[in-house]
């Protein structure tokens, strides 16, 4: 039984391979659309160098479709270029050009509907309204690919890499500029980005809701409209991340709402008007972290309950804490603030005194933003010194009773 | 001109007073440089330095020269030679050796450690500030007889720029609240010289801050060279005005 069973196994595994031993090489001129169509279920298409005008390629078996030195296939500025609904397609080195601008069907360079084990790797897309576009999908590899866009508006372009109800998947070392948002998901679950560098989206570099369980690592979000923004999520890994240059009235290097159980670890916020912003985030803890040269280090709303903030350097930073109210119910502790102006006699490398992050002066500017114009000047320094001594405005629990002497050392591999 | 002017130096240097001003000047540099080695961190300290004492030393010691040479200033008028140009003497004289005791007070310590942009910009303000306090002392010395009182008018044209005029600043914010304000504010702003030193620096040192300010208007101020350059322009008038005033008075003074 035992033989019989292996041979037929074997049997089994010959027939298979003979079938995915299928390839197909699609030359400059030809149909790639006629070329899926005639293929058998797990074939491979090797197209070549040239160019391709088509558009709604689609696809609804396993396929493997490979590029030889990125053939381009440009969609004319009309829908979609390639319509994925199937399991197993793996879609590699193609650069796909000019999709239509629409946000009626949503115009993709290449979308999957209820897909399945797909890999998109080594893409080239330019011009597309949509990047990426996949929705009720699982188990999905997004690598390398690079995405641009050179869009005017922010309406004139979709977002770059757009998941919608998947689950599963990774989104590793891709390139996206100038899309509306650079990685979107919505719906999301048990997805790891790592390594993207997001820079001057329209809208934000990464922007996710109700997308429990992901986890982002070492990805670069740079000078995108107004940063990062995430909502109404639990279970978050922010993991040596950089978050730098989003400068402007509503920009933020993330802005956090609604975020619960949540680790951000060991990120770098470097010259961005506010590094965090928190609206209604609880229980979440913020470890490791530098915060340079930003405009507002965090910005912690009343409504933040139950984090942690512990272990972060803040330094050179306009305002290292500001919030909206007297009620702080989140907790500082060995953090690093070159503002600090306390001793250590036990030299213990940790302050004897402790530290007050909210100055007078940035509780004014948050009521009123145009006093910030009088920053620095003799008499703002005259009254922070004396709500330091006399505190009488900025709220009590604000503080640091444990601040370091020495700032830690905080470098991600990303830099 | 330049005889007189030679004389006037001749007699600043004698009174070793450039000389110690110089030396608190690299002191204070260099124990800034020394303790801080970021150099936004260096620039940070020296801007209360720039903004506070520098306006203060130019204010009193323009002044008190101004005294102590009103004989030779007198004895000079009897000649024939044009007012203006025993005026310009005196007050070009003070100028320039404030101003040289900045470029060395901190120079040398920036060529020893280095300097960025916004260090240059400070030395640059801070001779800014020196021409204007220098200006704004002649000018009280010329409305007055009494030196005791000169000093007293100069002293409170420090305090007025230095503190009582942001206070009137915030004050006007705070009130009017309500109201878009960006641009009377701005306005605000450049009708002080040592405010407008702070916003140059400002701009080098927090425009993350500055570029949060939901005002299209700052934006535009503050994100691009306009500002600078516009900012720059306001302290050349400022420079100017002061001198031009009390030359003014000095021209028709009846000593």
């Amino acid at each position: 039984m035992k033989p019989l069973k292996l041979l037929f196994l074997t049997c089994c595994m010959l027939y298979a391979a003979s079938l995915e031993a299928a390839t197909i090489r699609v030359k400059n001129g030809q149909s790639i659309q006629k070329a899926i169509t005639q293929a058998a279920v797990g074939d491979t298409l090797i197209i070549e160098k040239g160019t391709y005008a088509e558009n709604e390629i689609t696809i609804r078996k396993p396929l493997t479709l490979i590029g030889e030195s990125y053939p381009i296939i440009d969609g004319r500025e009309k829908g979609n270029v390639f319509l994925v609904a199937s399991e197993n397609v793996h879609i590699r080195g193609l650069k796909i050009i000019n999709t239509g601008m629409s946000n009626m069907d949503d115009s993709a360079g290449i979308k999957f509907f209820d897909s399945k084990n797909c890999t998109v790797e080594d893409n080239i897309l330019e011009e597309t309204f949509f990047g990426l576009h996949f929705s009720n999908s699982s188990s999905l590899t997004i690598k390398n690919n690079r995405l641009s866009s050179h869009a005017e508006r922010e309406y004139q372009t979709g977002n770059g890499i757009h998941l919608w109800k998947c689950r599963d998947s990774f989104i590793e070392g891709n390139t996206v500029s100038g899309h509306r948002d650079g990685i979107y998901l919505e719906f999301v679950t048990n997805t790891v980005s790592t390594g993207n560098m997001i820079e001057a989206n329209k809208r934000y570099g990464l922007h996710f809701m109700f997308s429990h369980d992901n986890s982002y690592i070492q990805n670069t979000f740079r000078k995108n409209g107004a940063g990062v923004a995430v909502m109404y999520t639990r279970n978050v890994l922010m993991k040596e991340n950089i978050f730098e240059e989003s400068e402007g009235a509503s920009s933020y290097g993330i802005l956090l709402k609604d975020i619960t159980d949540s680790e951000v670890v060991g990120n770098i916020f470097r010259n961005n008007t506010i590094g965090i912003y928190m609206e209604g985030c609880s229980r979440s803890t913020f470890k490791s972290n530098s915060f340079t040269q930003n405009g507002w280090a965090i910005k912690l709303m009343a409504s933040c309950d139950q984090n942690k903030f512990e272990e972060n350097n803040f330094m050179a930073n306009t305002f290292d804490i500001s919030t909206n109210g007297n009620v702080v119910l989140n907790t500082l502790q060995h953090n690093y603030w070159d503002k600090y102006e306390g001793y250590d006699l036990d030299k213990n490398r940790t302050g004897d005194v402790p530290y007050r992050p909210i100055s007078l002066f940035s509780v004014i500017v948050e009521k009123i933003p145009a006093a910030v114009i009088l920053w620095r000047s003799f008499l703002v320094t005259l009254l922070d010194r004396m709500e330091k001594v006399l505190p009488s405005i900025t709220p009590e629990n604000m503080i640091d009773n444990s601040p370091k002497m020495r700032p830690y050392d905080i470098r991600t591999a990303n830099t | 001109m330049f005889k007189l002017l030679k004389y006037a130096l001749y007699d600043i240097v004698k009174s070793r007073f450039a000389l110690l001003y110089t030396l608190f000047m690299v002191l204070v540099a260099i124990s800034i440089y020394q303790v801080s080695e970021d150099m936004s961190k260096v620039s940070l300290s020296l801007l209360n330095i720039m903004l506070m004492i520098v306006p203060l030393i130019s204010a009193i010691f323009a002044t008190t020269h101004f005294f102590n040479n009103l004989e030779f200033t007198e004895l000079m008028l009897a000649q024939p030679v044009k007012r203006r140009d025993v005026f310009l003497s005196q007050v070009l004289a003070v100028m320039f050796v404030l101003s040289l005791a900045i470029v060395i007070g901190f120079g040398v310590p920036m060529i020893l450690w280095g300097a960025d942009s916004s260090v240059l910009i400070l030395l640059g303000i801070g001779i800014g500030l020196s021409v204007v306090f220098a200006g704004l002392a002649f000018l009280a010395s010329v409305l007055t007889r009494d030196k005791a009182k000169a000093i007293g008018i100069s002293l409170s044209f420090w305090i007025y720029f230095s503190l009582v005029y942001d206070g009137f600043v915030l004050y006007l914010i705070y009130s009017l609240v309500d109201y878009p304000l960006e641009k009377p504010t701005l306005a605000l702003v450049f009708l002080n010289p040592v405010d407008l030193g702070r916003i140059i620096m400002l701009m080098q040192l927090d425009i993350s801050a500055l570029m949060g300010y939901t005002g299209a208007f700052f934006q535009d101020f503050f994100g691009s060279a306009k500002g600078i350059l516009l900012s720059s322009a306001v302290m050349f008038i400022w420079m100017i005005l002061p001198v031009s005033a009390a030359m003014r008075v000095f021209k028709r003074k009846d000593f």
